[in-house]
């Protein structure tokens, strides 16, 4: 156990689907202050639901049957909804997936950031105003005055990201949520907002849980890793030592399925049929002995 | 980028036109004793059935000719633009304000509000809306208020579902979901974040449902249930014009073309707005 509190501490959580079926088998993983932990999967591993759980954003047909979330010490599930909302609203931010559809596109970009620092945080519109300029610079944003007046659809893809990357750095959040930030950007981009996110995270010693399916993301960006299979966290490790020496065999065969850009003309490797009979496999006893208690 | 100019220029000159139009039907029904010609209830046996003023025995000072009774058709028209906007306004005006609130919480919110909501809607929308219509007057009485009322009991329907699916359409934005994150409440990010991006559509069906409104009232006082007949109404004029079609067709064909000019200048003038306001069109 880490001597200092973790910033997020999520203790076997566990949601189900209407129908009875869990997307998340008893997740357990933290994320110590500053520090980035990588969460990695493949598709419909339930990598974005974790993200979700942790904002308090569930789709309204998940439910939670069981577990903890602590943001620094206080147990999301025992607060009020208000409370909640408001504590989420303080201290986390969300760096979303696809930055098309999460900027309104009928509000220009300035008053679209610092709205929130003035009428949820209470600053003053000088200091708020003062603020997003600030980070638009960190971001390597350099006509900060004509980006404020665009509407979002007036930017480029990379553009967008940057703004909502600085407007998650704006109110100093101790806990970042990354929702595949690069996924739907092109490569070239995808490398300069990777290395924003990563400069930005050691100035402001923001702790990020970085939702990925991509593994040189993961090499190049995060210090600790989860690895997802069916809602499950099949193993979880320092970086460097998941890449030096991978336990389980489900992430031995994701690395073996990583396309090797050296070798343009291989083919794609699917994961190998006979790790993902066994993991069905442990999965189904797992679902079993959870059943048991919970009826 | 060519095509986005071209059809920008295209919606400009619709805009333009339609809201001419309209323009010039406001002036006339507001200024109406001061424009028309004559007074547009007088009758003068001398003058039944006057042609207009390009056809042989036309008479100065009728410029579009007189029905059976020698009563001036355009001074009718004129008077009849009052009630016809008054209508076309304060009717698409209250239809859109129940239509749109109902839609956007049925959107936004979804679960018991939308089913409840949507259940209403259905039912609304199994009338026969011109029956219903009769019906309606028939029950509050003749009169300017009870036709307003009838347009707008009726045709909220029609705002609320497109306000609705608009609606769930942002609702499932990331933007939403952001705000969500950063605390805004769900009644505040209903009218900050999402109301904004529907508004185009409300303005757009607020033009459409105003020419509808024109056509109602039309109906309505074809078949004489608007206000009292004294007062001239362009259904008024239609219907008389319809009795006397092969002696004067002028009083048939005047009425309706303008109406059918206000009701598709009310139609393209919605949809030109819509282009221009709309950010991501723009």
């Amino acid at each position: 156990m880490n001597a200092t509190r973790p910033c997020l501490d999520i203790q076997s959580l566990s949601a189900v689907l209407p129908n009875g079926a869990r997307v998340l088998r008893s997740v357990s993983l933290s994320v110590q202050p500053g520090e980035v932990r990588a969460l990695v999967g493949e598709s419909g591993a339930g990598k974005t639901m974790i993200g979700k759980a942790v904002l308090g954003v569930l789709p309204p047909s998940v439910r939670v049957v069981e577990g903890d979330m602590l943001l620094e010490g206080e147990d999301l599930g025992r607060l009020q909804p208000k409370a909640r909302r408001t504590l989420i609203g303080a201290r986390t931010a969300l760096i979303p997936q696809d930055p098309l559809t999460a900027l309104n596109p009928s509000r220009r970009i300035g008053p679209q950031m610092t709205d929130r620092l003035v009428r949820i945080l209470g600053w003053s519109g000088p200091r708020a105003d003062a603020r997003i300029r600030q980070l638009l610079d960190a971001v390597q944003i350099r006509d900060p005055d004509r980006v404020l007046k665009c509407y979002s659809h007036e930017l480029s893809g990379g553009m967008r990201q940057r703004v909502l990357i600085a407007a998650a750095f704006a109110a100093e959040p101790r806990l970042i949520v990354a929702d595949e930030p690069t996924t739907a950007l092109d490569v070239t981009v995808q490398k300069q907002i990777l290395r924003l996110i990563a400069q930005l995270q050691r100035e402001h010693g923001t702790a990020i849980l970085f939702v990925t399916h991509d593994l040189g993301v993961v090499a190049k960006i995060s210090q600790k890793v989860s690895v997802l299979y069916a809602g499950k966290v099949v193993e979880e490790t320092e970086t460097a030592a998941l890449f030096a020496a991978p336990q389980h065999p489900y992430t031995r065969a994701l690395m073996a399925a990583t396309p090797r850009y050296t070798d343009p003309f291989a083919s794609l490797k699917p994961v190998d049929e006979a790790v993902l009979a066994g993991l069905a496999s442990e999965i189904a006893a797992a679902d079993q002995a959870w059943r048991r208690p919970h009826g | 980028m060519d095509e986005g100019r071209i059809s920008r220029h295209g919606s400009g000159a619709r805009l333009w036109l339609a809201g001419g139009w309209l323009l010039l039907a406001s002036l006339a029904a507001i200024f109406a004793p001061l424009i028309a010609p004559q007074n547009p209830l007088a009758q003068d046996l001398m003058f039944e059935r006057l042609p207009p003023f390009w056809m042989s025995g036309a008479e100065p000072g009728f410029w579009l000719g007189t029905d059976s009774l020698g009563r001036d058709l355009l001074s009718r028209l004129i008077f009849g633009a009052r009630i016809a906007l008054i209508v076309a306004f304060a009717a698409a005006l209250a239809a859109c304000l129940i239509g749109s609130t109902l839609g956007l919480i049925a959107g936004y919110f979804g679960g018991w509000a939308d089913r409840i909501i949507s259940r209403i809607v259905d039912v609304w929308m199994a009338f026969p809306p011109v029956l219903f219509a009769i019906l309606l007057v028939a029950v509050l009485g003749t009169g300017l208020s009870s036709v307003i009322i009838a347009i707008a009991v009726i045709d909220w329907t029609r705002f609320c579902r497109v306000i609705r699916a608009e609606t769930m359409g942002q609702a499932r934005m990331d933007y939403v979901e952001n705000a969500r994150i950063a605390g805004y409440g769900r009644i505040g990010i209903m009218l900050r974040e999402v109301l904004p991006n529907v508004v185009p559509s409300i303005v757009a069906l607020l033009s459409l449902e105003m020419g509808i409104a024109v056509i109602v009232e039309a109906i309505l006082s074809f078949v004489n249930l608007s206000i009292s007949t004294d007062d001239p109404t362009w259904g008024g004029i239609i219907a008389e014009g319809r009795l006397s079609i092969h002696q004067a067709w002028w009083v048939l064909v005047f009425p309706l073309v303008t109406l059918i000019l206000t009701v598709l200048s009310f139609s393209q003038f919605g949809e030109g707005l819509k282009a221009r306001f709309d950010p991501v069109l723009r």
